[in-house]
C-alpha cells in the first residue's frame, strides 16, 4: 500500500528532501540484494531508464531506477531547484514538481486563494498521474509549515482538494507550528487560518514545534561534545544525522531538525512497510487514535535519540527507552503529556523487542499516566522487526493528549494580539475571496477546539461513574 | 474425515502456521511410546485429517489463508515451505493490500461482501480435496479488523454454503491492556455475530498464555511466536487423533462432530475453554515424571476453581454438597459450574486412568445426566514429547468473568460514544451495537445462572 507525500512550501520541501534521503538509506540497509520489493514500493517506483528518460514501471525484479512517489510544490524555485541539483536529482522528475517564482509573501490568502485557484487543475492532473502508478493508495502525507504563505495556504488548499478528489484515502498532515519568536509577523494569522482547514479536512495531524526540535539538537550536540560518555556514539544512529554524512554536524542549519521530522515519518510508516509480529498500519493509527473526528491532533516522541556503539543492550536500557518516550524533552512539541489527560496512546516499537517487553513497560508506566474515564486501557501497540539504521530498537509514541491545548491557546493569544489592532489585515482582505468572516470563522473554529479539550480536562479530577449495564430479564 | 482450516488475519495466520508445524513435528517424532501399529494408525489419521498428500511427498496443509494485507501471508507461506517437512498449497490464499485498519465494520461490511466469492471459491476447492469433509476450523483474533470482522462474515458464509458441516471458531481474546484501543468494540461485535452462525467458540486468552510462558515455560523475553507455540500445543493436544469410542475402536473419524456432541447440548451455551497439563520447557521433559492420578487431580481442581494454569490453583474451592436441595444462591463462591466437559488423555497407560472424579454430579448443572455431561477421549500414543498429557475442553463458567469484563469496558466506551464515527462510516450503526450488547448480556446471564 502506497503512502504519497506532498511537500508544500520551503519548510515542507526541506523536510521532504531529508525524508527521501533517509528513506533511501533505510531501504538500502535492509535490501541487500537490490530487489524491488513490496516495502520499497510504498515510497518508490521502479522505472526502466535504460533507454533514457522515462521508461515503463518495473514491478518486480532488480532495482533499475528508483523514483519517489511524491509531489513537490513550492511557489518559489529556490528550494526545489536545490533538490534537483543535489544528490537526489534522479529520484524526481519534472512531472512531480509544481513551482512558481514569486512566492506567497508569507500570506496564507495568497497561497490558498490565488495560487490555489491558479494551480488547481495542474495539481489534480499531476496527482491523478501519480496515483495511476500506485497499486493501492492508502494514505496522503502533507508536509508543511503553518506560519508562512505557501506551505500554510497552498498546503491546506491541497488538503481540501485531496478530500474532494480521493475521499477514501487517509490524509495525514505533519505541520510545523511557529514559535513565539517567529520572525514572520503574520504567522499567527497564517496558522489560525490553516488550523480551520486542518480541523475540518485532516484525518490526523502531527504538530511539530521548532523549539522542541532545536532543544533535541542541542541535547545531542552537548552529549557528543561533553566527552562524558565512555563509549562513542554511532554517527548514523543520531536522530539528527543525514545519510552518509561523516561529519558530526550536518551542513545546512535546519538539516538536523528536519532529519528528526523525517525520522518521524519513517517510523510512522515502518510497520506498514516491514514485517513484524504485530503490524500497525496507517489506517489503524487513525482508527485507534481519533475517538472523535475533530480531536485528531497527535503529539509524537521518538526514542532513542542516538545509540552508543556498544552492542549489548541490557533490558534496563530498553526500559529507559520507554520512559523517555513519555518525558517532556522527547516530545516534538512543547508539551508534557504526563501531566495532562490521555485520550489514547500508540506505541510503535521497532527492532528486537518482544511483546513481554511492551507489556512490562506499559504496566510500569501506566500508573503515572492519566487516561480518560472511557478509555482506561487505551493503548495501541505495534511490533516491527526491522529497526532504524544504526539502532537495535526504537520507539515512536503517539499521544492523543490534552497537552496540545497550550500550543493552541498561545496561538490564539498571538492571533488576537494582532487581530484586535487589525494589524496587517488589509494584506489579506485585499485578496479576492477573502473576507472578515474568514478570520472570525477561523478563530471560532480554534476556540471551539480549545473548548473541547477544556471539557475533557475538566473530567480529569472528577469521580468516575461507570454507566449501568443493560439488564436482562431472567 | 478431514478438517479444513481457515486462517484469518495476522493472528490467525501466525497461529495457523504454528499449529500445522506442531502437528507435523508430532507425527515425525519418535517419542510415540506406543506400538508401531498404533503409531502408524495415528499418523495416518492425522495426515488424513489435516494434510493432503502431494506427488512430491511433502504434506500440504488443508488450509485457506486470508488476510487484507500481504506481508503476513507471504511470510507464513515461505516459513512453511522452508521447513521442508510440510507446506501450504501455493494457491490457497487470498490477500489484499490495504488491511482492515482494526475496524470490524470495514472487515465485515466492506471486505466481506467484496471478496466473498474469491474466498469461498478457495474454501470450496479445499473442501473438494477432502474424501470426506469433517467440518471447518477457523482461527482468528477478535481484537483487530480482519480476523474479527471478515472472520465473522466468512463464518456466516460457511454456515450458508455448508449447512450440514460443523464450524468451530478458534478465537483469540486479546491482552486486557491494549493491543488495540477499540478491541472491546471489535470483540463485542465478533462474539455476538459468531454466536449466531458458529457451532462453538474455542477460546484462548493472551493474558493466560502469556502467564504460562512466563511461569511454566520460563521464557524470559516472551514473543508472540512463543505464545502461539503454546496455543498450537494446546490445540494439538485436543485435535490429534484419539479413540473416542473406547479401547479397540479405531481413531475417531469425526472429531468436530464428536466435540459438538460432547460439549454443546444447547445453542445458548457455546463458549469453550481449554486447559492442558503438564506444560514445561522442552529441556525439562526428560527429567520429569508424571502420574495419571496426580494429573487428573490437578486438572479437576483447575476446573472447579477456574484456575488458568497448573500453578497457583486454589485448593480451598469445593463443589457444593450433594443430597439436600441447595438453592443456587448459596452455591459456594468461585466454584466453576460446568455444563459439559471433555478430557483428552495421551500417553503411557491411558486405559488404566480413573476418571470417576470428573463424573461427580456436583460439578455439573442439573439438566444433563452426569454420564452425558462428561466424555473422555484417549490414545496410548504420546503427544509432542510429553510422556503423559491431559487436556480439558470445558463448557462451563470459565469465560464468564473475562466476557463480562470485555462487555463492561465496551459499554463504558459506548456510553461516551467514542470511536463510533469510525464504525458508522462503514455501515455499523448504534442500533447494531445495541443488538450485539443485548446478545452478549443474554449469554452472560445464561452462564451466570447455571
Amino acid at each position: 500500500a502506497v503512502s504519497l507525500p506532498f511537500a508544500v512550501g520551503q519548510c515542507g520541501n526541506q523536510v521532504g528532501c531529508r525524508f527521501w534521503d533517509l528513506a533511501l538509506r533505510e531501504h538500502a540497509a535492509v535490501n541487500k540484494k537490490g530487489i524491488y520489493d513490496e516495502a520499497l514500493s510504498s515510497f518508490f517506483r521502479n522505472v526502466d531508464t535504460r533507454s533514457g528518460g522515462n521508461g515503463p514501471d518495473i514491478y518486480k525484479g532488480k532495482i533499475c531506477s528508483l523514483k519517489a512517489r511524491a509531489l513537490l510544490i513550492d511557489m518559489e524555485e529556490g528550494v526545489v531547484n536545490e533538490i534537483l541539483q543535489g544528490p537526489l536529482r534522479d529520484v524526481f522528475d519534472s512531472k512531480q514538481l509544481i513551482t512558481d517564482v514569486s512566492g506567497s509573501g508569507n500570506n496564507w490568502a495568497v497561497g490558498h486563494k490565488i495560487y490555489g485557484g491558479q494551480y488547481r487543475e495542474n495539481i489534480v492532473e499531476k496527482l491523478r498521474k501519480t496515483a495511476e502508478h500506485c497499486d493501492c493508495l492508502q494514505c496522503f502525507f502533507i508536509i508543511h509549515s503553518m506560519g508562512g504563505g505557501t506551505g500554510s495556504g497552498l498546503g491546506t488548499f491541497v488538503l481540501n482538494l485531496l478530500e474532494e478528489e480521493f475521499p477514501e484515502v487517509y490524509r495525514f498532515v505533519t505541520s510545523v507550528y511557529p514559535s513565539g519568536e517567529d520572525d514572520v509577523i503574520t504567522s499567527p494569522y497564517n496558522s489560525v487560518l490553516a488550523m480551520k482547514e486542518l480541523n475540518e479536512h485532516a484525518d490526523c495531524v502531527l504538530p511539530i514545534e521548532n523549539e522542541s526540535l532545536f532543544e533535541i539538537v542541542n541535547k545531542i550536540h552537548q552529549m557528543i561534545n561533553s566527552g562524558k560518555l565512555g563509549s562513542t556514539v554511532k554517527q548514523n544512529s543520531l536522530v539528527t544525522s543525514s545519510a552518509g554524512s561523516a561529519k558530526t554536524l550536518p551542513e545546512k542549519p535546519f538539516d538536523a531538525m528536519n532529519n528528526i521530522v523525517a525520522n518521524l515519518l519513517l517510523n510512522l510508516t515502518s510497520s506498514a512497510r516491514f514485517e513484524g509480529s504485530l503490524n500497525m498500519d496507517l489506517n489503524e493509527i487513525s482508527m485507534n487514535l481519533v475517538p472523535f473526528p475533530r480531536l485528531h491532533y497527535l503529539v509524537s516522541s521518538l526514542t532513542p535519540l542516538y545509540t552508543l556503539a556498544d552492542v549489548n543492550v541490557p533490558s534496563r536500557r530498553l526500559d529507559q527507552m520507554f520512559s523517555d518516550a513519555f518525558s517532556r524533552d522527547h516530545q516534538l512539541i512543547q508539551a508534557d503529556p504526563k501531566h495532562s489527560l490521555y485520550l489514547a496512546c500508540a506505541l510503535l516499537v521497532r527492532g528486537n523487542v518482544q511483546v513481554s517487553d511492551l507489556r512490562r513497560n506499559i504496566e510500569r508506566l501506566k500508573p503515572s499516566l492519566h487516561f480518560v474515564s472511557w478509555n482506561q486501557e487505551g493503548w495501541k501497540t505495534g511490533l516491527c522487526s526491522v529497526p532504524p539504521v544504526g539502532h537495535s530498537h526504537s520507539l515512536l509514541a503517539l499521544a492523543n493528549n490534552t497537552c496540545v491545548k497550550p500550543t493552541f491557546i498561545e496561538l490564539k493569544d498571538r492571533f488576537m494580539k494582532l487581530y484586535k489592532k487589525k494589524a496587517h489585515l488589509h494584506h489579506y482582505l485585499q485578496i479576492d475571496g477573502m473576507e472578515q468572516s474568514c478570520f472570525s470563522e477561523a478563530i471560532s473554529s480554534l476556540t471551539d477546539l480549545i473548548e473541547e479539550y477544556n471539557e475533557l480536562d475538566a473530567t480529569k479530577s472528577g469521580p468516575r461513574i461507570d454507566p449501568s449495564r443493560l439488564k436482562i430479564a431472567v | 474425515m478431514s478438517i479444513v482450516t481457515v486462517q484469518l488475519g495476522q493472528c490467525g495466520n501466525q497461529i495457523g502456521h504454528e499449529v500445522f508445524s506442531a502437528l507435523c513435528s508430532d507425527i515425525r517424532g519418535t517419542h510415540g511410546l506406543c506400538s508401531k501399529k498404533e503409531n502408524e494408525s495415528y499418523c495416518e489419521s492425522c495426515k488424513e485429517r489435516f494434510f493432503c498428500e502431494e506427488e512430491s511427498g511433502v504434506p500440504v496443509a488443508r488450509a485457506v489463508l486470508v488476510d487484507m494485507e500481504p506481508k503476513v501471508i507471504s511470510q507464513t507461506l515461505s516459513m512453511a515451505a522452508s521447513s521442508g517437512h510440510w507446506k501450504y498449497d501455493s494457491h490457497s490464499h487470498f490477500c489484499q493490500k490495504q488491511g482492515s485498519g482494526n475496524n470490524w465494520a470495514n472487515g465485515y461490511s466492506v471486505h466481506g461482501p467484496r471478496h466473498k466469492e474469491a474466498i469461498m471459491n478457495l474454501v470450496q476447492k479445499e473442501a473438494e480435496k477432502c474424501d470426506r469433509l469433517g467440518g471447518f476450523f477457523t482461527i482468528m483474533s477478535m481484537a483487530g479488523g480482519t480476523g474479527s470482522g471478515l472472520g465473522a462474515f466468512v463464518t456466516q458464509c460457511l454456515r450458508d454454503a455448508f449447512p450440514t458441516s460443523f464450524t468451530l471458531n478458534h478465537v483469540i481474546w486479546p491482552y486486557g491492556t491494549g493491543e488495540v484501543i477499540v478491541q472491546n468494540y471489535n470483540s463485542v461485535l465478533t462474539l455476538s455475530h459468531l454466536y449466531q452462525s458458529s457451532d462453538a467458540l474455542l477460546v484462548h486468552e493472551n493474558d493466560v498464555i502469556h502467564k504460562i510462558c512466563a511461569q511454566l515455560m520460563n521464557i524470559k523475553q516472551i514473543s508472540f511466536r512463543d505464545v502461539n507455540q503454546v496455543i498450537a500445543h494446546q490445540l494439538g493436544s485436543v485435535f490429534q487423533p484419539t479413540h473416542t469410542a473406547g479401547e479397540g475402536s479405531g481413531y475417531s473419524r469425526n472429531p468436530l462432530g464428536d466435540l459438538m456432541e460432547a460439549l454443546v447440548p444447547h445453542p445458548e451455551f457455546k463458549l469453550l475453554g481449554l486447559r492442558n497439563i503438564p506444560q514445561m520447557p522442552e529441556n525439562s521433559l526428560p527429567y520429569s515424571t508424571f502420574s495419571w492420578p496426580g494429573l487428573i487431580k490437578h486438572l479437576r481442581q483447575m476446573l472447579i476453581a477456574n484456575a488458568k494454569m497448573e500453578e497457583g490453583i486454589d485448593w480451598q474451592v469445593r463443589p457444593p454438597q450433594p443430597g439436600s436441595s441447595i438453592p443456587s444462591t448459596t452455591k459456594p463462591l468461585h466454584f466453576n459450574t460446568s455444563i459439559a466437559n471433555l478430557v483428552v488423555l495421551r500417553g503411557k497407560d491411558v486405559h488404566s486412568v480413573d476418571l470417576g472424579s470428573f463424573q461427580d454430579p456436583s460439578l455439573y448443572t442439573s439438566w444433563l445426566n452426569p454420564q452425558d455431561a462428561f466424555s473422555a477421549w484417549k490414545t496410548p500414543r504420546a503427544f509432542n514429547k510429553y510422556e503423559k498429557s491431559a487436556s480439558l475442553v470445558s463448557n462451563s463458567q470459565f469465560l464468564l468473568k473475562p466476557l463480562d469484563s470485555i462487555v463492561g469496558k465496551a459499554w463504558n466506551m459506548f456510553a461516551s460514544k467514542a470511536y463510533l464515527h469510525q464504525y458508522t462510516k462503514f455501515g455499523i450503526q448504534e442500533e447494531d451495537f445495541l443488538d450485539c450488547f443485548t446478545t452478549l448480556e443474554q449469554v452472560i446471564s445464561s452462564y451466570t445462572n447455571l
